[in-house]
């Protein structure tokens, strides 16, 4: 191996780790937040892609009707549950016709929208407002009647809502593979390496979400109060804090952040409706790396495993996946030692 | 109002009589394929094609019952149960889904069944007695390529595969196949996996080894995203692909960067491009009329392709079996699996097949065809 080798491969382990960052990321919000090891995350890597994919074949996303069909499951819900309390019907219809309001009016865009073939940008922007009320679906009808349940219990619902999402996806986005226009198609050539627009772009990208998160939740008032949610719900919720809005809002935010993440991966590599767990997979180790509460940890963590990911194919590429998840085992023993654990509440 | 159940209840004797009377005659052909699941787009054309099979061969009525299996291994061996229990079937057929077809061979030895593959299956020896595949095995396979090879006066290949049994199998045969043949050598071997993000490092690594041309093996679209990093890391050899990539679908995915590489194939996607000679030729063109003109023009593929061989192999076999023994005996089932193993060389739209007792196998070396990728389209070289 020489400089030129490796330049090469740590640039491409390092797009790796950007993309496996943005998923640690998420991973890191929502357990910080909800408490929930959200296994599925890669699946809205793979809802991202494969929407944007089949918007640009100008047919109408499965997601759409995915989505509208967990609206009505969701409204449905809380429309029973409030009749239930008592709070008569009229009531019950308005706030069941909120949660119907959104995912309806953006699935109804997507059906008009789909056989215009739009710029790519704006199917872009369309994909990204197609998955990202998955999170909060999703989160009311899996999770939210569990919200004060233990981890291991929301780490099961979690396997339960991976495993759907992965047979739905089957469904209704088909076996084969698809892989996406690039957003910059220009190259540029630095010495052996070549750096495309879309690496520059996912680098980017995924460097400034990291930021911005950070600041938001170590500098912000809302952060903050995201943050005490998860440190003691019933404390929280005596400050003002409402800690079903928070579950809500950090699932969106995962949703969001999952749905990017796939439009960055999506013209590097052939993503199909089962792509998404590996990727999501590597972002968890990496979230593991950060002990689940980190950040910028969890931005190193996952450049780590790109990298190990990268210079281990080369070494040994049928060891690959061997050495990648088995990385994960010197940083759990570093953490037990460095912080006991302690009961949470 | 009266007359409604009197009516219904002799449509329902009718139903019975027929019933019973056709399970008694008949020859009982049990099928289980994927319809559902993430193997049903192999499965589907297959079933599409039995649709268009005969009512009846050799003057036997058929009687076909087609089974979900939802590409399940546990479903596909309590369909295969079914059949030799409950319908008492003469053959059984399925799966098209490598996983699934192997438990379902143990159900038809044990049953003393005849059992048609539609995949290559791999089976412990002794273990394949009663069954036979209908798809083409990896050896034939690299049997074309490396003369192909040969012809183009390459003597160095390098190896990307899945890390799964089908990457394994096809660098095994290949290797065996190529010494054999004295073809070109193996000289560097990288694998990854199907849900891989980037082959980045193990295409490097390939290309600075410089063999003349490389082997990707991997299926569908996913033989895509390898090929491309070949490309992309400046690789200016050529490139083969195995038929599991032989769809449109590769084509689809890969783009300009999979222009002009080599793909092997069975005959029956392009009997149109295929010489005089090709002794597969007529079969070919038939299935494919036979197909188009049912299910629209460009629908052909690889899997109904095995579905209208399965039908060339029976109307072979039981007019033959029928001489000796009457349909739903043992003794029927134990003759049509003597026919098959004697019955010689046979055309089929993929190739030329002739089982015999230890080879279960069955495809000349006739069989694989080279294309290429030129223009958006196949092209028969």
């Amino acid at each position: 191996m020489d400089f030129s080798i490796a330049s090469i491969l740590a640039l491409d382990g390092v797009t790796n780790g950007a993309v496996y960052a943005l998923l640690a990321l998420a991973t890191v919000l929502l357990f910080t937040i909800t408490r929930v090891i959200f296994i599925p995350q890669g699946e809205f890597v793979a809802f991202g892609a494969l929407t944007l994919a089949m918007l640009q074949t100008g047919q109408v996303p499965g997601t759409v009707w995915f989505l509208v069909i967990l609206a009505i499951l969701a409204a449905g819900g809380e429309f029973i549950a409030m009749v239930r309390q008592g709070r008569g019907a009229a009531k019950a219809a308005v706030e069941a016709g909120k949660i119907l309001a959104y995912p309806l009016a953006v699935s109804l865009l997507a059906w008009w929208a789909a056989p215009q073939q739009w710029p790519l940008w704006a199917q872009a922007v369309l994909t990204l407002a197609l998955v990202t009320p998955f999170g909060s679906l999703i989160y009311r009808l899996a999770y939210e009647s569990l919200a004060d349940a233990s981890v291991l219990v929301l780490l099961i619902v979690s396997v339960g809502v991976h495993f759907c999402l992965v047979g739905l996806g089957l469904y209704f986005f088909g076996a084969e593979g698809f892989r996406n226009p690039s957003f910059w198609d220009e190259r540029f050539q630095a010495g052996p390496l070549m750096l495309s627009g879309q690496t520059v772009i996912i680098m980017l990208v995924s460097v400034a979400l990291i930021v911005m998160l950070w600041l938001f939740f170590e500098r912000s008032l809302w952060g903050k109060a995201l943050r005490a949610t998860a440190v003691n719900r019933l404390g929280a919720r005596l400050m003002g804090i409402s800690s079903t809005m928070a579950g809500r809002l950090s699932f969106s935010l995962a949703a969001f952040i999952g749905a990017l993440s796939g439009l960055l991966i999506g013209p590097t590599t052939t993503i199909f409706y089962d792509s998404g767990f590996l990727i999501g997979l590597k972002g968890f180790v990496a979230a593991v790396f950060a002990g689940l509460s980190s950040y910028p940890l969890a931005l190193v963590g996952a450049l780590g495993v790109g990298l190990l990911e990268s210079f281990g194919s080369f070494w040994a590429s049928s060891f690959k996946e061997v050495i990648v998840f088995s990385s994960i085992l010197p940083v759990l023993l570093w953490r037990s030692l460095r912080d006991p654990h302690a009961e949470e509440h | 109002m009266n007359r409604t159940p009197r009516r219904l209840k002799a449509l329902a004797a009718a139903v019975l009589t027929l019933a019973a009377g056709s399970a008694l005659a008949d020859v009982t052909i049990g099928i289980c394929l994927p319809l559902t699941g993430p193997a049903s787009g192999l499965g589907i054309p297959v079933a599409n094609q039995i649709k268009l099979w005969p009512k009846s061969i050799g003057g036997e009525k058929l009687n076909v019952i087609v089974l979900d299996d939802a590409t399940d291994p546990t479903k596909g061996v309590t369909n295969a149960k079914r059949f030799v229990t409950e319908d008492n079937a003469d053959i059984i057929m399925g799966s098209v889904a490598t996983p699934v077809a192997i438990p379902m061979a143990d159900v038809a030895l044990e049953s003393n069944t005849p059992h048609f593959m539609f995949s290559p299956a791999v089976l412990p020896a002794g273990k394949d007695a009663w069954s036979f595949r209908v798809p083409q095995g990896n050896a034939v396979m690299a049997f074309a390529m490396i003369e192909h090879m040969k012809k183009q006066g390459i003597k160095t290949v390098g190896f990307l595969g899945y890390t799964d049994a089908y990457g394994e199998s096809w660098l095994r045969d290949f290797q065996d196949q190529s010494k054999a043949l004295n073809g070109p050598k193996v000289v560097a071997t990288e694998r990854f996996a199907r849900s891989d993000t980037s082959v980045t490092a193990q295409a490097l690594k390939l290309v600075s080894a410089n063999p003349e041309a490389m082997l990707v093996v991997a299926s569908g679209s996913g033989a895509a995203m390898p090929h491309k990093a070949l490309v992309e890391r400046g690789y200016k050899g050529k490139i083969y692909q195995t038929h599991a990539a032989a769809s449109r679908d590769l084509i689809r995915v890969g783009g300009k960067d999979v222009e002009g590489s080599y793909v092997v194939s069975g005959p029956a996607l392009v009997p149109e491009q295929l010489s005089a000679a090709h002794p597969s030729k007529a079969v070919a063109q038939k299935f494919v009329d036979q197909y188009e003109a049912a299910y629209g023009k460009g629908s052909r593929n690889q899997f109904a392709g095995h579905g209208y061989d399965a039908v060339i192999i029976l109307e072979k076999i039981i007019p033959v079996a029928l001489k000796k023994a009457k349909p739903g005996t043992k003794e029927f089932r134990a003759a049509l699996r003597e026919a098959t193993e004697t019955m010689g060389r046979t055309i089929l739209a993929h190739g030329v097949l002739n089982y015999t007792k230890d080879n279960h196998w069955g495809y000349t070396t006739e069989t694989g065809v080279m294309l290429k990728v030129a223009g958006g389209d196949w092209k028969v070289e």
